[in-house]
């Protein structure tokens, strides 16, 4: 076990390492600088700004310097359009949002998402089922652009103090949670419901059946651990896409999250910002496959 | 499952009793709630160069001339009493209000305007507006290093309230550049405090220490959310300040925007989309505004590519666009623009090509290519914002249509577009550019060789003589006429073609009242008022 551990700790770690300096370089050889300008900028003023910044130097002795300070003063860089903001400040100050966010929608995700798998794989082939799998469908084709501004207009014009957009009352977090939480729940339900069918075929479940264990049992002791084990292996990525933001949620709902920043970001040439929501990502993605690496293997015996 | 959604609604029909919308509130708290749009890059008036910085700079500075709620060309005293030139136009001599001061209490000073303007044209500041400033004798060599002497450039202090600025030549219109933020005061004291005068990045702007002189303080930054001033009670005109706040939000998408308008949360959105536009108009007229804007849209020729070298292939291209069908399908309040300069003022530009397929397809044919026959499929480089991409294909169809001509849409992604835009790796290319004062050099001084922002590879000799020519004329009819010379002489060659000038769609709440149509949208906030609707 501790064995395991420490592997994929060291692997987490090469795996950080080589997104670094992939992204170091890949930003820069994108065409334009962060400096680019729609109005030109005078060739005297861009030797001056680029010196401020260290981008005036080559590539290799960049890339040192950023490992130097990445590693031993856990700096991040500056932003480069936005004058005297780090990025460490625009991570700390927009992942607290969609941390937030994230953890509502997934909340949302998990309480609509396995219920209705779990209970669209009992209740294969009824009504029931198939209305679980068309809601789930749905939630998947139709994209949060679209889900999105409907609920805006549909509950956040109609009901006065549910603002359509925005960031300020205790209740503006429940659509784009609701949005987010939807499109997840949708792939939690299929994936729970696949998952529990594969179980219900198992024959320990029908030995259950056979010995007389009655049906609500048999389900939540029995068939609940190993159905479940697809929706975990999912949750895990996805939770950490869901807390590190959405551009499309964030620019609907006008929410100061971090997804916002992934877009804008490779559209202005942040370089320092893009290196560090990659790595920041990357982490998290990193962390939340080992925890669902964990969890998985606390619901499966065979894989310990 | 069911019984939890029930509580669900419950809960959502409960809070939606509350009545009072966001913009009722701040009405009646006399706070305005504006849409800009971003963040700033910056709070520091010397180092931002768009539009949206300026609105909140706006706020916060003030220069020496402010601007005027109604009149576009008139001229109040901002921090100066009075700006008032010699004969030629050439020296100007400025005198401050005793009673300005910046918003920690400390009094403005002509050694202030001396330190910003030398701070500014500091090469080290790596200010991209310094230019703006080569209006001063000596400005240009000093921002270029060519001497580190700033007694070198015509900025002279007489005393505590008065100094002197001497010009390049005779610039009738220099009030209407004082008006630019690159002209606003920075607080010596706290510039020093933080830093020294030309170090990029000096924290005296950050919000927590940044002080300003105008009407308005920051009150509350946060980012991506909001930036909120307030009262500066250190400003000498405090008591005639209608509003107590304006509230920026950085809003990126402007249908976000417009739900956000409709729900009471904005006062005044940063622009409308057409379908906005068209939408609103039928439910609710009164809050769409569409004003003329000091800006036009065109396409760049790449005079360096043949065919595009060729005078009669550009106008050609020129003459085949129906520039009505354009603003009446594609924009929404924009104008057909037959001149690069918009009107203003006295000022009405050269009426360039007119639509004529017919004489189109005659230059065509004398340029070699009778019904297109043998053109090379050309490249129209667009960046995919806002409606460049329908414009493009409208074009591309008139193109099509009237010239038998076929370019193909290469649509690149923002920071790729501008490279290869500066780079003249284009043949056709949309562009468009704002005024940055009301004068039609701004829209002409840009197509001389060596401005960066030509980019279409076009050398006139006669057009530089005609600008230069300009700007040693002391009587401002013959300024406007030679400046009408010049501008006759772009459109002749055309080395772009103006499509439209500019037209600024908006919503406004119906309690701002004082917002008046302005070529430059620089409202002066001090002079809105708030009143509630019943």
């Amino acid at each position: 076990m501790l064995k395991l551990l420490a592997s994929r700790f060291l692997q987490g770690l090469l795996t950080l390492f080589v997104l670094v300096t992939l992204t170091f370089f890949l930003v820069r050889l994108m065409p334009g600088s962060p400096y680019t300008d729609e109005k030109a900028v005078p060739e005297h003023i861009l030797k001056e700004l680029k010196a401020s910044t260290g981008l005036d130097k080559p590539w290799p002795v960049q890339y040192g310097l950023y490992l130097r300070n990445l590693v031993l003063r856990q700096d991040m860089g500056p932003l480069i359009k936005k004058d005297g903001v780090q990025v460490s400040e625009v991570i700390g100050d927009s992942f607290p949002v969609s941390m937030a966010l994230g953890l509502a929608s997934m909340g949302i995700a998990l309480l609509v998402g396995i219920p209705a798998g779990v209970i669209a794989a009992v209740k294969r082939n009824s009504p029931t089922d198939f209305a679980c799998l068309a809601f789930a469908m749905i939630g998947i084709c139709l994209p949060s652009f679209v889900i999105g501004p409907l609920l805006a207009v549909g509950a956040g014009l109609k009901l006065h103090s549910i603002n359509v957009a925005g960031w300020s009352s205790p209740t503006d977090w429940i659509l784009p949670a609701i949005t987010l939480g939807l499109i997840n729940a949708a792939y939690l339900a299929r994936l729970s419901r696949g998952g529990m069918l594969d179980v219900l075929s198992q024959d320990y479940i029908r030995t259950a059946k056979a010995k007389g264990v009655p049906g609500r049992k048999i389900i939540t002791r029995h068939a609940l651990k190993g159905g479940l084990i697809p929706a975990v292996a999912f949750i895990g990525p996805a939770f950490a896409a869901m807390i590190s933001g959405s551009f499309v949620i964030e620019t609907i709902f006008q929410i100061p999250g971090m997804g916002q920043h992934f877009v804008n970001a490779a559209t202005d040439r942040e370089f320092f910002l893009i290196q560090g929501l990659v790595l920041f990502y990357g982490f998290l993605i990193v962390a939340a496959n080992l925890l669902a690496d964990l969890a998985q293997i606390a619901l499966n015996p065979r894989m310990r | 499952m069911l019984l939890r959604f029930a509580i669900f609604i419950s809960c959502l029909s409960l809070i939606s009793c509350q009545k009072e919308s966001q913009v009722d509130r701040a009405t009646k708290d006399g706070i305005l709630l504006l849409a800009n749009s971003s963040d700033p890059k910056s709070f520091d008036p010397q180092v931002v160069t768009g539009v949206l910085e300026s609105n909140i700079n706006r706020a916060l500075f003030e220069g020496l001339i402010a601007f005027h709620p109604t009149e576009d060309l008139a001229a109040p005293g901002g921090v100066a009493l009075e700006v008032v030139p010699d004969e030629t136009f050439t020296v100007w001599t400025a005198t401050l209000r005793p009673d300005a001061k910046w918003s920690d209490g400390h009094p403005v000073t002509a050694e202030d305007f001396a330190f910003t303007y030398e701070r500014i044209l500091s090469p080290g500041l790596g200010a991209k507006y310094a230019s703006m400033l080569y209006f001063m004798e000596g400005a240009e060599d000093f921002n270029l290093g060519k001497t580190k002497d700033f007694s070198t450039v015509g900025m002279k202090v007489i005393d505590p309230l008065n100094f002197e600025m001497t010009l390049r030549g005779p610039t009738p219109f220099f009030r209407e550049l004082l008006k630019h933020y690159t002209w606003y005061p920075v607080p010596k004291h706290k510039v020093l405090e933080y830093g020294t005068i030309a170090q990029i990045g000096n924290l005296w702007s950050k919000p927590e220490n940044l002080v300003s002189n105008g009407p308005y303080r920051i009150k509350s930054f946060r980012r991506n959310a909001h930036i909120e001033v307030e009262r500066n009670p250190y400003y000498w005109d405090a008591e005639n300040v209608t509003l107590n706040g304006i509230r920026f939000l950085p809003i990126s998408n402007v249908f976000t925007e417009a739900r956000m308008f409709r729900d009471g949360q904005l006062h005044v959105t940063y622009g409308a989309a057409p379908e906005v536009v068209d939408l609103m108009k039928k439910v609710d007229p009164s809050a769409v505004r569409q004003e003329p804007y000091l800006g036009t849209v065109l396409y760049r020729f790449n005079t360096t590519r043949a065919p595009l070298d060729d005078v009669r292939v550009r106008r050609a291209l020129s003459m085949a666009l129906d520039r009505e069908a354009l603003c009446d399908n594609v924009f929404r309040g924009y104008l057909p623009a037959y001149g690069m300069t918009p009107p203003m003022g006295d000022y009405d530009p050269p009426h360039g090509t007119s639509f004529d397929p017919a004489a189109a397809r005659k230059l065509l044919a004398e340029a070699g290519y009778p019904g297109g026959k043998g053109f090379p499929r050309l490249g129209l480089l667009i960046a995919s914002r806002e409606t460049a991409a329908t414009l493009a294909t409208a074009v591309q169809a008139m193109w099509r249509e009237h010239l038998g001509v076929e370019v193909e849409i290469e649509n690149k992604e923002w920071t790729a577009y501008i490279v290869a835009t500066q780079s003249l790796e284009y043949d056709i290319v949309a562009g468009g550019w704002i005024g940055d004062y009301i004068d039609p050099l701004t829209f002409l001084e840009m197509w001389t060789p060596d401005n960066g922002n030509n980019n279409t590879g076009w050398d006139s000799k006669p057009f530089v003589a005609k600008l230069e020519e300009s700007i040693q004329a002391t009587d401002p009819a013959v300024r406007y006429e030679l400046l009408f010379e010049a501008e006759s002489i772009l459109l002749e060659d055309s080395p772009i073609t103006p499509i439209a000038w500019w037209g600024k769609n908006y919503l406004i709440h119906p309690s701002v009242k004082g917002w008046e149509p302005l070529l430059l949208d620089n409202h002066p906030f001090k002079n809105l008022k708030l009143v509630p609707q019943d």
